[in-house]
């Protein structure tokens, strides 16, 4: 295989990633609010918001290849890794609770899950966001290398 | 493996976990109901109906809650139908704000034995004190003399611990149950598929 087949291998790849985590964070959501009925507090629709269509964007992406997609794919990734990231510091009462945007209704802060002890759907948004930047700064390195 | 392959043969899997994931989740869902029969009824909770009966509607509720009221008439009705079969449980879960308060209100009036007459002062003006969804309290005692409370008494019976103890119940209940929207019910265990008056009455049709 030639050099330059190998890179755009990879960087497919990486794309293939970017997608598969946008799908599986997708339909966890969806699992969380349709199949087991927890309402979604404001928090979570905002993170939504940025999540859903980055399945569709990192889709078409891959066929064919077109790495363009980071321009329009990154600024969800990062608006929405915000809103994670102040759901967290709420959660974890890092910021006062007085900030807190969202109490009426579904409070942002409550546990619905709380897999051994510490994986919260919060979190589990964070690391999906944060996978997803990961990947993005990966993908990015490489297309200028 | 060929790039459409992969992602064909990933969104099966995911889809198909999805699918599988849900009928697994229900099916543990019902299963644990039933083996905690016992939050579904309290020795606290008030009973429409005969109590003796075979089928049993539980029914959450918000004092607050415009669809509750709207619900009300319709599941008497069907009680009325099948006087021996059916017996109706209100529990609460007060989900509106100062819903506890009135929750309260309701449990003293149970006191001076006045409960459904009180419930039914509380629905009917529903519309003056709750509107949207914040309560006006005052409001609300003016009209509690139409149940014929002695209100200074209830004022007194309100804050008693027991009551506190009941609603917390009620509500730590419901946190088990999963109740997150206001009416929700249950017959013999069973929650509503779909929600509805049709949906409700199939299902009850369905137990008797």
């Amino acid at each position: 295989m030639s050099p330059a087949s190998q890179t755009s291998n990879s960087l497919w790849n990486i794309l293939f990633l970017c997608w598969l985590v946008a799908l599986i964070a997708t339909l966890g959501s969806l699992f969380f609010s349709d199949v087991m009925h927890f309402p979604p507090c404001v928090m979570c629709w905002y993170q939504r918001i940025c999540m859903y269509p980055l399945v569709v964007l990192f889709g078409i992406a891959l066929l064919p290849q077109d790495t363009t997609v980071l321009k329009y794919a990154s600024p969800l990734v990062y608006i929405g890794l915000f809103f994670a990231i102040y759901q967290n510091l709420l959660y974890y009462k890092i910021l006062p609770e007085a900030a807190q945007p969202c109490s009426q209704g579904v409070s942002c802060t409550s546990d619905y899950i709380n897999w051994f002890g510490f994986i919260t759907i919060q979190l589990l948004s964070l690391f999906a966001f944060s996978l997803l930047l990961g990947l993005i700064i990966l993908l990015k390195r490489k297309l200028k290398s | 493996m060929k790039k459409q392959t992969l992602i064909v043969t990933s969104i099966v899997i995911l889809i198909a976990l999805y699918i599988a994931g849900s009928f697994a989740y229900k099916y543990f869902y019902l299963k644990n109901l039933n083996e905690n029969a016992s939050v579904f009824v309290r020795a606290h909770s008030p009973i429409i109906g005969n109590e003796k009966a075979t089928t049993t509607i539980v029914e959450f509720f918000d004092p607050a809650c415009g669809t509750c009221k709207a619900f009300s008439p319709f599941v008497k009705n069907i009680i009325q139908k099948h006087p021996d079969k059916l017996k109706l449980v209100l529990r609460y879960a007060p989900f509106h704000t100062d819903s506890y308060y009135v929750v309260q209100m309701l449990e003293a009036s149970k006191l001076q034995n006045r409960y459904f007459e009180t419930l039914d002062v509380i629905f009917k003006h529903q519309e003056k004190w709750a509107i949207n969804h914040s309560s006006n309290i005052a409001k609300l005692w003016s009209f509690l003399p139409e149940a014929g409370l002695d209100v200074e008494k209830l004022k007194n019976d309100m804050k008693r611990p027991e009551i506190d103890a009941i609603i917390k119940q009620d509500i730590a209940d419901s946190k088990l149950l999963g109740v997150n929207q206001t009416p929700e019910f249950f017959v013999n265990g069973k929650p509503l598929k779909r929600f509805g008056y049709k949906e409700l009455e199939e299902l009850i049709n369905s137990e008797l």
